[in-house]
């Protein structure tokens, strides 16, 4: 009996949960209404954004948010399942907590603070030492070119990169720590090395719990606001310059929404809010389908 | 060895201890209303008038301790918006309301300028003088038509200075603002180009940078040789930004100070203000020695308000247009308003009805 | 004669036993391994150090005990947004912990249902969300209605930033726990209720509450949301009900103004707001360690 009040209540509030999305999904269609009926599906296809002009589309936005998400991921997660590695299996046991409460010291830093040290330290450090020599070396190649302000695709990326290195590691720390010590035993009995034991009985069966980590990383940095305004220079432009400015979802919202007029320019900044939505509905399909085609692969032995 | 590290008697003690002491917190929060002022204003808007407003506010409630005062600087439009959905209890803008706007309130709306302020062009170049520009000129740099610093027309105006031949790199506000209003409005009146182009936002050309907020674009300016940009003077002056004098309609060179931008609100703009309900724009100023792009801001306030909280803060406003309180003002860099404008003002306030 | 293998590999298997690529791979992943970690911690010196170096000559007593003074004069502090936070990330957690905790419960006990589904879709949408979003959001159901900013809204705004990322990581972590335990559990009789909150939640309190306090550091320094919500204020809070102050906010204020004495302000606050949450991070962990102390190890 007490069995299915427990149950009840967990599902009341699962119910409540699925509620506040929906009531949060309603608000943005409700808003977004002015917009999409003005420019029905060309809104998420069109790069043009010019509130003088009354022009409106979302396209410039989702890429500045899938490109700096992509380089946030690249730069995050080999960092990420490095630093849980050694905080499980070969860090020096006295340094592994002082490590893990420092890596979760990131989160805490507010997201404001990074967006100003990335303008005064990041972005003049990527403008000298990254922008230049690469720019230089590679000056056939247009990707990795772009003005040289350091402010851009690549520091938002960069910042995004830190911001979201806390989460990825405690998440995978918690699953490095739960794979059986038997089958890390068992490769070293078999004579694998170090790493072969690391890479066959830690990474391989925690492969699935690894891409969740991921996937939540993902969502913050999707979402993250305040930095990236503050540090990707806000141009409503698709560049194939990997240094020049543009803009994400998040951070154009930030920077219009205080200003924008009634009607037709607020309207199209709550669009651009549920495009947000859309695009992180595509993304999170494509990784359970991933998790699904592979699941075999990726469960590995423990489950 | 016994499992448990101490008796378990002790062990429920200290629960219980947590338990209440988070009780009590809780309790002691919910019940928060420590030092409760008798009447609490809240005011949103323009970030431009933040610093003297919180002075203004700091002194009034040395004044008058019956009264608490919150603003905060979220943007003009944001005060604007925050007034008419009644969040707060008066706005402050750096641009008048339209006319869809002020349908939006709930109640009339009434304008009553505070200061001056200006907005200046400020680079990053080693020049032993400032640099000196003229409307058109301005207009084709932001334009994008100007791409060098020792360009022609440039040279022309700064007879005697050596220029640099590097490039101008032009830095703008990305986000919607009071100060683009301001600039925007200027330029179209020096400019066909920038005619109908003047607004919050601007589309500005490709190949210029944006950053978010005075702040956004004078660390912009700051960063890069070569950097031009438009902030307000307040910015520029704290940054030890230098910034261009500019050519005025009336054919002085003037640098921006507070002397020369109340020059832009003497004479013809008191009687245009009364007559126009204090609304005006006061850029590209034909008044001698006037610098070109000056402007108002100010604060909005609802008529007809109730009285626990209108007649307060009616009070106040009236006391910002004090000497006092606009001495205090252009301590800060701020542009008092003329005395003649301000008797004005007052008149109209009086005529302000509270409930 | 080790058959099948060439000349150098037999002498290193007799004299080194590891082949020599492979040795060197470890050396060269081991190497990595301890490069990520230490790449991980090098931006958190860097912007510690800046922090530090920006603020302190604001950072003295008076910082931390008085209110916000205009530009000019001296002493000004931020002990109300300090205050400020306090209450905001005290209900934010207060609602957000318990949703998220028992959401994931939910999703780790009971996850086959449709309900479940639909919930895991609807949760991860919602980690997506930009914070500017829930902030808007909460300004439109709570604020507006309302007439005024609140502590509740600024509370509940946070409190829907956290629940999403709580309710992921504790599900995760949940799942993590091996079946065996909770069958053993139910094999002694005990209520299934009873199995999931005594037995496995409270095995898994130290993973779950690395989530926790994760998601409290994280809405400790959100700006965003609490710009339309909470609002400001530069007086004491003086009712839940009213503009309540708060230190990312106060922080981005005085960023964005153009004098040096609120930069150096803004610095400092940033340093006590490291500084709170630390302590917050160490307490936290101390109670875990706590509970955790009377367990047969």
């Amino acid at each position: 009996m007490s069995d299915l009040l427990f149950f009840n209540g967990l599902r009341t509030l699962a119910l409540l949960q699925i509620f506040v999305f929906l009531t949060i999904l309603i608000f943005l269609f409700y808003f977004s209404r002015q917009a999409l009926a003005e420019f029905g599906w060309g809104f998420f296809f069109n790069s043009k954004w010019s509130p003088n002009q009354q022009q409106f589309g979302a396209l410039a936005f989702v890429y500045g948010t899938l490109v700096t998400s992509a380089i946030a991921l690249l730069i995050s997660v080999p960092i990420s399942i490095g630093s849980a590695l050694f905080l499980t299996e070969i860090g020096p046991a006295w340094l592994r907590k002082p490590v893990q409460i420092l890596i979760e010291l990131l989160a805490a830093i507010p997201s404001v603070v990074y967006g100003l040290w990335a303008i005064f330290e990041l972005a003049p450090f990527v403008r000298s030492s990254i922008q230049g020599p690469l720019a230089a070396a590679t000056s056939f190649v247009p990707f990795f070119q772009g003005p040289p302000s350091g402010i851009g695709l690549f520091t938002a990326g960069l910042v995004l990169a830190i911001m979201i290195t806390p989460t990825i590691t405690s998440l995978t720390v918690e699953i490095f720590k739960s794979v059986p010590r038997l089958f890390h035993e068992g490769a070293l009995a078999l004579g694998a090395t170090t790493w072969e034991a690391i890479r066959i009985a830690v990474v391989s069966p925690s492969a699935s719990g690894i891409l969740s980590a991921v996937v939540l990383g993902l969502g913050r940095a999707m979402g993250e606001t305040m930095a990236v305004t503050m540090i990707i220079g806000n141009r409503a432009d698709i560049s194939a310059h990997l240094f020049s400015p543009a803009a994400t979802m998040s951070s154009v919202i930030a920077n219009e929404y205080a200003e924008a007029d009634a009607g037709l320019h607020l309207s199209s900044l709550t669009a651009v809010g549920l495009t947000l939505l859309l695009v992180s509905l595509v993304v999170n399909s494509i990784s359970r389908l991933i998790v699904w085609r592979y699941r075999s692969f990726l469960k590995g032995v423990t489950k | 060895m016994s499992l448990k590290s101490a008796p378990k008697l002790s062990r429920y003690f200290e629960n219980q201890m947590l338990l209440t002491s988070l009780i009590g917190l809780m309790a002691l929060l919910l019940s928060i209303r420590v030092f409760a002022a008798t009447v609490a204003l809240t005011g949103a808007g323009s970030t431009f008038v933040e610093p003297v407003m919180t002075k203004w506010i700091s002194e009034y409630q040395k004044k008058d301790a019956s009264v608490s005062v919150n603003y905060q600087g979220i943007g003009s439009g944001g005060g604007i918006r925050q007034l008419s959905a009644g969040t707060v209890d008066f706005g402050a803008s750096d641009a008048p309301m339209t006319a869809d706007e002020e349908k939006g309130a709930q109640k009339p709306v009434v304008h009553i300028p505070t200061v001056l302020g200006a907005v200046v062009v400020s680079y990053n170049l080693k020049l032993e003088k400032p640099l000196k520009l003229d409307g058109t000129t301005v207009a084709d740099i932001f334009s994008g038509k100007i791409t060098v610093w020792n360009d022609a027309r440039i040279q022309k105006l700064n007879a005697g200075v050596k220029l640099p031949e590097t490039a101008i790199t032009v830095a703008t506000r990305s986000d919607g603002s009071g100060t683009t209003a301001v600039f925007s409005d200027y330029l179209a009146k020096v400019s066909k180009d920038w005619v109908g182009k003047a607004g919050k936002t601007v589309d500005w050309f490709h190949g210029s940078v944006g950053a978010k907020g005075n702040a956004g674009v004078a660390g912009l300016i700051k960063q890069s040789e070569g950097t031009v940009g438009y902030v307000e003077l307040v910015y520029a002056a704290e940054n030890k930004l230098p910034f261009a004098t500019l050519l005025n309609k009336h054919g002085d060179l003037v640098e921006a100070s507070t002397k020369s931008v109340s020059l832009a609100a003497g004479g013809k703009v008191v009687e245009l203000m009364t007559k126009n309900d204090f609304k005006l724009s006061i850029t590209n100023s034909d008044a001698a020695g006037a610098y070109p792009i000056s402007s108002f801001s100010w604060l909005l306030i609802y008529d007809g308000m109730a009285k626990e909280k209108g007649q307060p803060l009616l009070d106040m406003v009236k006391w910002a247009l004090t000497d006092s309180a606009q001495d205090m003002a252009s301590s800060m860099n701020y542009a008092p308003l003329p005395k003649a404008l301000r008797e004005k003002v007052l008149a109209r306030l009086s005529k302000v009805k509270v409930n | 004669m080790i058959f099948g293998r060439g000349e150098r590999t037999q002498r290193s298997i007799l004299q080194l036993g590891i082949r020599p690529d492979r040795r060197w791979k470890n050396i060269l992943m081991l190497g990595l391994i301890h490069l990520a970690a230490a790449v991980a911690l090098v931006p958190l010196f860097l912007v510690f150090y800046h922090v530090i170096k920006m603020g302190a000559p604001a950072l003295n007593w008076s910082f931390f005990t008085s209110l916000p003074t205009p530009v000019g004069e001296k002493g000004g502090g931020m002990a109300n947004a300090l205050l400020g936070s306090l209450i905001l990330v005290g209900l934010g957690a207060l609602l957000g912990v318990p949703f998220g905790v028992l959401g994931g419960v939910f999703l780790a006990e009971y996850g086959r249902g449709k309900v479940a589904a639909t919930m895991r879709f609807c949760v991860d949408l919602l980690s997506s969300l930009p914070s500017i979003i829930v902030g808007l959001y909460v300004y439109t159901i709570l604020v507006v209605p309302m007439k005024s900013f609140s502590a509740y809204a600024g509370g509940l705004a946070l409190a829907i930033l956290m629940f999403p990322f709580v309710t992921k990581t504790t599900e995760e972590v949940l799942r993590l726990i091996p079946n065996h335990i909770r069958e053993a559990g139910l094999a002694l009789g005990i209520p299934r209720w009873r199995v999931v909150l005594s037995i496995v939640l409270k095995g898994a309190i130290p993973s779950v509450s690395t989530g926790v306090i994760l998601g409290v550091a994280r809405i400790a320094g959100e700006t965003a949301p609490l710009l339309f919500t909470a609002f400001g204020n530069r007086n004491w809070p003086t009712q839940l009900g009213g503009a309540t102050p708060s230190l990312p906010v106060q922080i981005y204020s005085y960023a964005i103004s153009p004098f040096e004495e609120w930069h150096q302000q803004a610095w400092a606050g940033a340093f006590l707001l490291l500084l709170i949450v630390l302590l917050f991070n160490m307490v936290a962990r101390y109670l875990v360690f706590r509970t955790q102390m009377g367990k047969a190890r």
